[in-house]
């Protein structure tokens, strides 16, 4: 835990990044200047940013101090952010009561976390962010998984030789390019969207049969199997894909073979959490596609989708498909990976800085700060406990409202019209047999008065139901005024001799006076604002 | 003596009643339809002071004019936020006035039957009437006085109550007293009883005790109701002062009496159905408090509420070209609709498609919002009605919602558990973007979560709402 007290604020620091060919930063000057905000102070080694395009001078000009080396910055700093997992001379150099904030990937780290967890530094691993839609904002996999989304579309572009969209030239007729994405998660969606605004006609598949309304809705085509099988639902694994039967992952190859010929590109993003990605894209298929086709394999470190994939690299089959594995969408868009990344991890120290005082609180209790973190108190704390909020909320089966045929709706109309002249006709004789009684009983003048009663009733009724809604107070108003008749009954008792009543009547004539002139008054004022425009 | 002219004043002025209400059904027609109430009145009393009130006449000129000058001045200065409290106001006075006209038949009707007695003459026209009343017709009369105090009573405590609930001088929380709608009961039985007595025995005592219940009754009955279901208990309450004057109408038997107390009855008898529909419950359930029980555990709400300044605001109303506004009762109290109006003067400068959009139970007072959007000078054509404008959300690119909660809250039609399961809501989370200006993080009048807040397409834009407008509108350009 690290505790800064007033103007003894964190300092946050972002090293280069050692990998080679990595090009992205962890810190951003927009994101320094944030972070600043929240009482923190910001260090960068210098040239840090260089390769996704953010000078020295940049970071200076916002506020950033500079150090020279990598040893420095480690030195300097109370949270180090960044992109890549730490190298083992990386985590050499953390201390106790440091905070590392990177991707770790730890399930495939486990000596490196051991060897962090011993030197008292806390680790927070970015790629453990829970998906719950209050992490959504420092769900650093999902922004770079966009990249790559949109990326992939740009290298198979760049390496297939038509247009995306169709058009009718004078030259000649050049039809759209087809494109199939597999799997619709994050980088699925991002690549359908992306091939779609280029124009191509887009396929997308998922064995999530939930996702079919995301992938119409950005555009494509969702490909349906022929399999009846329930699907696992996908709320139940954290909204990410399980393994499927041997049978389903059957009705899907030979679907994917059907759709081989036809298809110009392939982006396959599949993966399943913590397991090899999933073989989908068959040497058959890949023979069946079209020269010229591009297949680009988001899944290629993970062995990748297709099977004749090589991690980093481009090839090219003798049929003349190109295979691009690379592994470093991200990275070749450094720009805009890194502004992505750094405000992710801006999202995660505003979170780990409740108070915006510059005060780091590691919080234990907090979900999001659990789950992420790693190692913690010369601990490890990986694997978290399951998150007490789920993911995404559990899909309800939709029902479909059912669609009446004419001879139904008929049916339906005449029966409400039936109950309803029933309800009328008890009303009346009801409403016909009290009036005989009360006739029975009452004098005639009494009745003469009744019959008044009775007809303003239904003339009140009929003339309020065509009263405009937005005239409802000018009309309580109005009736306000109106219903201050009672004042002629005041002035009929007025001349009585006795003196209570006409200290009584004086009191109700003064009283519906006030509700005469006020009610009116106040009604004319209110309708005379109402304008046309 | 014959009064034939008297009636046939009634009779114009019944006419010039209807018209008036009549005319309320469009914003042109209405300002000619108040002339028509204020000339019908105009008769109606001058016909009276000339004819059958014409005993101390010049007293009751002195008091018309000592009322209306307050009237005048009262109206001249209320705010159209406070129309609530003056409407609430204005029914007790009606409601008192019918109290003490009732009283004053029932000593009438004893001078009366002691000047038979001593075989002396009778004074006063009213008394003159019901001298010539046969035992049935004093019995029915009796029983209609016994009405329209019982009425008047509930109409006077329950708008004293109602007035002080929306000026905010006691608390707007429905509370009851131990014992709850069974003291009502009690109260309203022991009304019944004193009926039956006071048939019997004419005695003053029964008369006397039937007020305190009723006027216990009306106090009770508008305590127990709270802050959002005031647009009910308001017209209810209009629609009781109505009946008042129609059975005070029949105990003087006067036609005009009962003519405009029928219209006014059912006027507000027809708002409290209207109300209670928008909110989808009986009016039974609205007046014994509370919401309905719910069938099982509310659904869980997924998400967070994400905030959003003003700039963010600015900026989504700068791209935008079609806007909805719903504004609720969060808007009368932070009196933010001159700021709404100026917002929207600035987005229809720009050419936009800026419209409002009013539920039925918006604010504490049928038509609330309408008025005060009026006021703001918002032209009343942009200014629609749910129905009117719900399917119109998903082709409007921002929805504002400015301090209104129940009335935009989706569990109405998505959660079948939620106690405000089928209400009819504005559909405004099917607006591409939504922003919510609020105070706090706090439920609505109901107490339930509201959905609308933690949808992915809504932004909660926290503050007083005057102020929150005050730093938006600059940034419009």
């Amino acid at each position: 835990m690290i505790e800064g007290k007033g103007d003894q604020s964190v300092r946050i620091g972002t090293p280069t990044e050692v990998f080679d060919g990595e090009n992205r930063v962890a810190m951003t000057p927009d994101s320094a200047t944030a972070l600043q905000k929240l009482g923190h102070t910001c260090v960068i080694q210098s040239g840090a940013g260089l390769k996704a395009g953010f000078s020295d001078a940049a970071y200076e000009a916002a506020g950033v101090e500079v150090v020279k080396t990598a040893a420095e910055l480690w030195a300097a700093a109370e949270v180090v952010a960044k992109v890549r997992p730490p190298t083992e001379a990386e985590v050499a150099m953390l201390k106790d009561g440091q905070t590392l904030i990177s991707f770790f990937y730890p399930s495939a780290n486990e000596a490196l976390m051991k060897q962090a967890a011993d030197t008292g530094a806390s680790v927070i691993a970015m790629d453990m962010v829970p998906r719950i839609s209050r992490a959504q904002k420092m769900d650093a996999l999902s922004s770079m998984a966009n990249i790559a989304g949109y990326r992939a579309v740009i290298e198979a572009g760049n390496n297939f030789g038509r247009f995306f969209t169709g058009q009718v030239t004078a030259a000649g007729k050049v039809p759209p390019a087809r494109v199939l994405v597999i799997g619709a998660g994050v980088a699925g969606l991002a690549a359908i969207g992306t091939s779609a605004s280029l124009g191509a006609i887009t396929l997308a598949f998922d064995v999530r049969p939930e996702v079919a309304e995301q992938i119409e809705s950005m555009g494509a085509e969702f490909v349906y199997l022929d399999f009846s099988e329930t699907q696992q639902d996908g709320a139940a694994t954290g909204g990410y894909a399980a393994p499927s039967s041997p049978e389903f992952r059957e009705a899907q190859l030979k679907k994917f073979r059907e759709l081989a010929p036809q298809v110009d590109i392939v982006i396959s993003t599949a993966l399943i959490p913590n397991r090899p990605a999933p073989v989908l894209w068959t040497k058959d298929m890949v023979e069946m596609m079209k020269p010229g086709s591009v297949i680009v394999d988001l899944a290629a470190e993970r062995g990748g989708n297709c099977e004749l994939t090589k991690p980093d690299e481009k090839i090219v089959t003798d049929n003349g498909v190109t295979i691009v594995g690379y592994t470093d969408f991200p990275s070749r868009m450094a720009a805009q990976a890194s502004t992505l990344y750094a405000t992710n991890i801006r999202h995660m120290l505003t979170d780990l800085t409740p108070a915006k005082d510059g005060v780091i609180n590691h919080n234990m209790e907090d979900d999001v700060i659990r789950g992420a973190t790693i190692t913690h108190a010369k601990d490890v704390t990986f694997p978290p406990p399951p998150p007490k909020v789920k993911a995404i909320a559990t899909q309800k089966p939709k029902e479909k409202a059912k669609e009446l045929t004419p001879e139904e709706r008929k049916a339906a109309e005449a029966a409400a019209f039936r109950a309803q002249t029933k309800q009328q006709v008890i009303l009346l004789v009801v409403g016909a047999a009290l009036l005989l009684g009360v006739g029975l009983v009452a004098p005639a003048s009494f009745m003469q008065h009744f019959i008044v009663f009775v007809l303003s009733v239904f003339v009140g009724f009929q003339v309020i139901w065509n009263v405009s809604h937005s005239l409802h107070t000018p009309l309580m108003a109005v009736t306000n005024a109106i219903s201050s008749i009672i004042i002629l009954g005041a002035l009929m008792q007025i001349g009585s001799g006795s003196f209570i009543v006409i200290l009584l009547a004086a009191l109700s004539v003064f009283m519906t006076g006030i509700n005469i002139f006020g009610g009116f008054l106040v009604t004319r004022r209110m309708l005379a604002m109402f304008q046309k425009s | 003596m014959d009064y034939g002219f008297t009636t046939a004043a009634y009779v114009v002025a019944a006419v010039l009643f209807i018209l008036s209400l009549g005319g309320l059904s469009g914003q042109e027609s209405a300002k000619r339809a108040v002339w028509y109430g204020i000339a019908g009145m105009a008769l109606a009393v001058c016909a009276t002071l000339i004819g059958p009130g014409s005993g101390l006449w010049l007293l009751s000129l002195v008091l018309i004019a000592a009322g209306g000058a307050i009237g005048w001045y009262v109206a001249k200065k209320v705010e159209m936020t406070e129309m609530p409290q003056l409407v609430a106001a204005m029914h007790s006075l009606v409601g008192l006035a019918a109290v003490f006209v009732g009283f004053n038949a029932h000593f009438t009707m004893k001078a009366v039957q002691k000047a038979h007695a001593t075989g002396e003459a009778v004074t006063g026209e009213f008394a003159q009437l019901v001298a010539h009343k046969t035992p049935i017709e004093l019995n029915i009369l009796s029983v209609e006085l016994f009405l329209g105090i019982f009425i008047g009573a509930i109409t006077f405590t329950g708008s004293v109550i109602a007035y002080g609930k929306l000026a905010g001088k006691v608390s707007s929380a429905a509370t009851k007293l131990p014992g709850g709608h069974l003291l009502n009961a009690a109260a309203a039985i022991v009304s019944v009883l004193c009926l039956f007595w006071y048939t019997s025995s004419a005695g003053f005592l029964p008369l006397a005790l039937m007020t305190l219940c009723a006027l216990f009754i009306g106090y009770h009955l508008i305590m127990g109701i709270g802050g959002a279901d005031m647009p009910v208990v308001v017209s209810m309450l209009n629609s009781y002062s109505g009946w008042a004057a129609a059975a005070i109408g029949f105990s003087l038997g006067n036609d005009l009496l009962i003519v405009v107390g029928a219209l006014v009855g059912s006027s507000g008898a027809i708002l409290s159905y209207i109300m209670c529909k928008a909110m989808n419950r009986s009016f039974v359930s609205v007046i014994l408090g509370g919401f309905g029980g719910t069938a099982g555990p509310a659904m869980e709400v997924e998400g967070e509420q994400v905030a959003i300044e003003a700039d963010g605001v600015a900026a989504a109303l700068n791209d935008a070209d079609s806007v909805i506004i719903i504004p609720g009762y969060g808007m009368a109290v932070a009196q933010a609709q001159q700021g709404v109006a100026e917002l929207v003067r600035k987005l229809r400068a720009k050419g936009k498609n800026v419209r409002f959009a009013i539920h039925p139970v918006a604010g504490r007072l049928p038509g609330h919002m309408n008025v005060l959007l009026a006021e703001a000078k918002v032209p009343y054509d942009i200014v629609l009605e749910m129905d009117e404008i719900n399917e119109d959300f998903p082709s409007t690119d921002v929805a504002i919602v400015i301090g209104s909660n129940d009335i935009v809250n989706p569990a109405a039609q998505e959660d079948p558990n939620s106690p405000i399961a089928g209400m009819p809501v504005l559909e405004c989370w099917k607006a591409k973007q939504v922003f919510v200006s609020k105070r706090g993080q706090g439920t609505g009048y109901s107490g339930i979560e509201n959905p609308l807040f933690y949808k992915e397409n809504t932004r909660m834009f926290y503050g007083d709402a005057k102020a929150s407008l005050d730093k938006l509108i600059p940034m419009i350009d």
